[in-house]
């Protein structure tokens, strides 16, 4: 037997650079993670959730603005978003043919392609032109058109596993289609919906391009829909570029409540996929 | 229902009730997604008219971006976003299409599942934090270790020419090469889960090493799916925003030099657009949206279509 063969070798050799290639994929995540913690906890405080930013030059201050604005953007695009997206996947599962249905799904993926900040330009110019004014309702537009093919395609992947006898008993005790698919079919995918609802509050809750020139973003409160309003994102932004040591601090502050906050919803939405397989 | 043998009484409370109007709005939802892609292509068009008139071809081919002049044209945004998004590509790939064989096929696997779930945390991280990251860390490295060792031993080459000033296009290779590892080696991973088990049997049956039996069976199997999830990550890459903005440099330049800023089309929109000097700078904003708009549309559907037969295979999750 050989004990030297070069296609032993030229495999020992391909498997570690493999492992090579995973190692210089995962060391990047870990260092992001490192400065993450490190900065953010060394910069968080109490006046961080609760003060909004200070003038230039004047150190502490907060993000409170930014996150009630965030808030504020995610509800409002939720409220735009949401149904479009669930209800226009039932539409895809209960009625739609099968060509017609393809030919959606086709344009939901693509769209989940497109470049977030195409969204805030076509929102700047559905309403914040027409409005003559940056505005919260702008931002929120933008964000729901991200969520809607992620909803869309999320809520139809889990309504077509819902079985069709499930439908049929409902349909032979004679309940309208209508009734069935809101009580039984979307009820009995109802974890998974919900799943696919909290990934996309995850990706849009951190989107700031689309938000750039719609919501404009806010120095302090704002209280009208009609104005521009604040988001941590956009915060976030303005300090990182920023010159100053203490913005920068405020900055991380930031990415780590954001980061904890969507991996939150990220690990949620895991957890919920997952119970949902084992039953 | 008892109504029911009254066929004419049932058809009247058919029409009625909320079947009717239920159906109406699910097709109306439905349908407002290619509403929202012609929305998006009519207002953008509409938008950058004037530019494109004002303009015409040389909107693409001139580098003058003057606003208090009112001279437009992009090509320095067109070029970095080309040059920043094929080379982080090229560095990307070999990477992802390896992390991916090493989850399905070399890791145990149950850290082959931890890896996965790893990556895709990376995906999840938002742009404006690798941004962050990016400006306040990378940069100051690069600009202190990488760029001066560049400069040093490889400063012969019109690669590396220039001060090293951190924020560079070579930056933004990096930082986008980071943000789209996830996106390519989750669907190369799913591409290659779908790989059918007698195709991997029948290398190894043969004699196999497992690099053959992956390089044989697996990589030509999966030879369409992959170059799918390649594309995918290009237009990943030439969209991407805020993360680019904050560590290119933003300066309107073509230079061969990696180590000198560059500017983006995403970039120039992300920096400009909400304090436009007149109409035309604002068209001519739109229409390097449109021309984004374009492209990224162009490569989605081209990965889709590429990924269409792996999808449908795996159940649709990609």
């Amino acid at each position: 037997m050989k004990i030297f063969s070069f296609r032993k070798l030229n495999n020992s050799v391909m498997t570690l650079s493999m492992v090579m290639a995973t190692i210089l994929v995962l060391v990047p995540l870990g260092l992001i993670f490192f400065h993450i913690m490190k900065m953010g906890l060394s910069s968080i405080n109490l006046d961080f959730f609760v003060q909004i930013p200070k003038p230039t030059g004047e150190t502490g201050g907060g993000m409170a603005n930014g996150m009630a604005g965030t808030f504020v953007l995610i509800a409002l695009a939720s409220l735009i978003g949401l149904p479009v997206g669930i209800l226009g996947a039932v539409y895809l599962v209960e009625y739609g043919g099968t060509r017609i249905s393809a030919v959606i799904r086709f344009a939901a993926d693509v769209l989940s392609g497109i470049p977030s900040i195409i969204t805030g330009m076509v929102a700047y110019a559905m309403l914040v032109e027409p409005m003559k004014g940056f505005s919260a309702l702008a931002g929120s537009l933008a964000l729901s058109l991200i969520m809607v093919p992620i909803v869309l395609r999320t809520t139809e992947e889990q309504l077509k596993m819902v079985p069709d006898t499930l439908r049929e008993a409902s349909l032979a005790l004679g309940v309208p289609l209508w009734r069935t698919s809101l009580k039984v079919t979307l009820r009995s995918a109802m974890k998974g919906v919900v799943t696919g609802i909290l990934l996309a509050i995850a990706r849009i809750s951190g989107e700031t391009a689309p938000l750039l020139f719609t919501a404009l973003g806010n120095q302090f409160w704002s209280n009208k829909l009609t104005e521009p309003i604040a988001a941590m994102p956009l915060q976030i932004f303005t300090f990182a570029i920023s010159p100053y040591e203490d913005w920068h601090r405020l900055a991380w502050a930031g990415a780590l409540v954001l980061v904890t906050l969507m991996f939150g919803l990220s690990l949620s939405a895991r957890y919920l996929g997952r119970t949902k397989q084992q039953s | 229902m008892p109504q029911d043998t009254q066929p004419h009484k049932w058809k009247i409370e058919n029409g009625l009730n909320g079947d009717f109007i239920f159906k109406g709005v699910t097709i109306l939802f439905a349908f407002s997604i290619l509403a929202i892609l012609l929305l998006m292509l009519y207002e953008m068009s509409h938008e950058s008219l004037p530019a494109i008139r004002k303009f015409g071809w040389s909107f693409v081919s001139g580098s003058e971006w003057d606003a208090v002049q009112s001279e437009f044209a992009a090509l320095p945004y067109l070029y970095g976003s080309v040059v920043s998004s094929i080379l982080a590509l090229a560095l990307a790939t070999p990477l992802s299409v390896g992390t991916a064989i090493f989850i399905t096929e070399i890791a145990p696997k149950k850290f082959g599942g931890l890896v996965a779930a790893l990556v895709e945390l990376l995906a999840a991280i938002p742009s404006v934090i690798y941004g962050l990251w990016g400006i306040l860390v990378m940069a100051p490295w690069l600009q202190k270790t990488v760029q001066p060792f560049l400069i040093e031993h490889l400063g012969f080459l019109p690669f590396f020419q220039g001060a090293p000033y951190g924020v560079s296009m070579l930056a933004a290779v990096f930082i986008l090469m980071i943000m789209i590892v996830p996106i390519i080696t989750s669907i190369t991973k799913e591409v290659l889960l779908a790989v059918p088990q007698s195709q991997k049997e029948a290398a190894i049956a043969l004699g196999a090493t497992r690099w053959e039996m992956i390089r044989t069976a697996m990589l030509p199997y999966g030879r369409s799916g992959i170059l799918g999830a390649v594309i995918l990550g290009l237009g990943r890459a030439i969209g991407e925003t805020m993360a680019v903005t904050m560590v290119i440099g933003n300066n309107p330049q073509i230079s061969l030099s990696l180590l000198s800023p560059a500017y983006t089309m995403p970039s120039v929109i992300a920096n400009e657009f909400a304090e436009t000097t007149s109409k035309l700078h604002a068209s001519a904003l739109m229409e390097i949206g449109l021309i984004l708009l374009a492209v990224t549309l162009v490569i989605n559907v081209l990965a889709r279509l590429l990924l269409w037969g792996v999808t449908r295979q795996s159940g649709g999750n990609v």
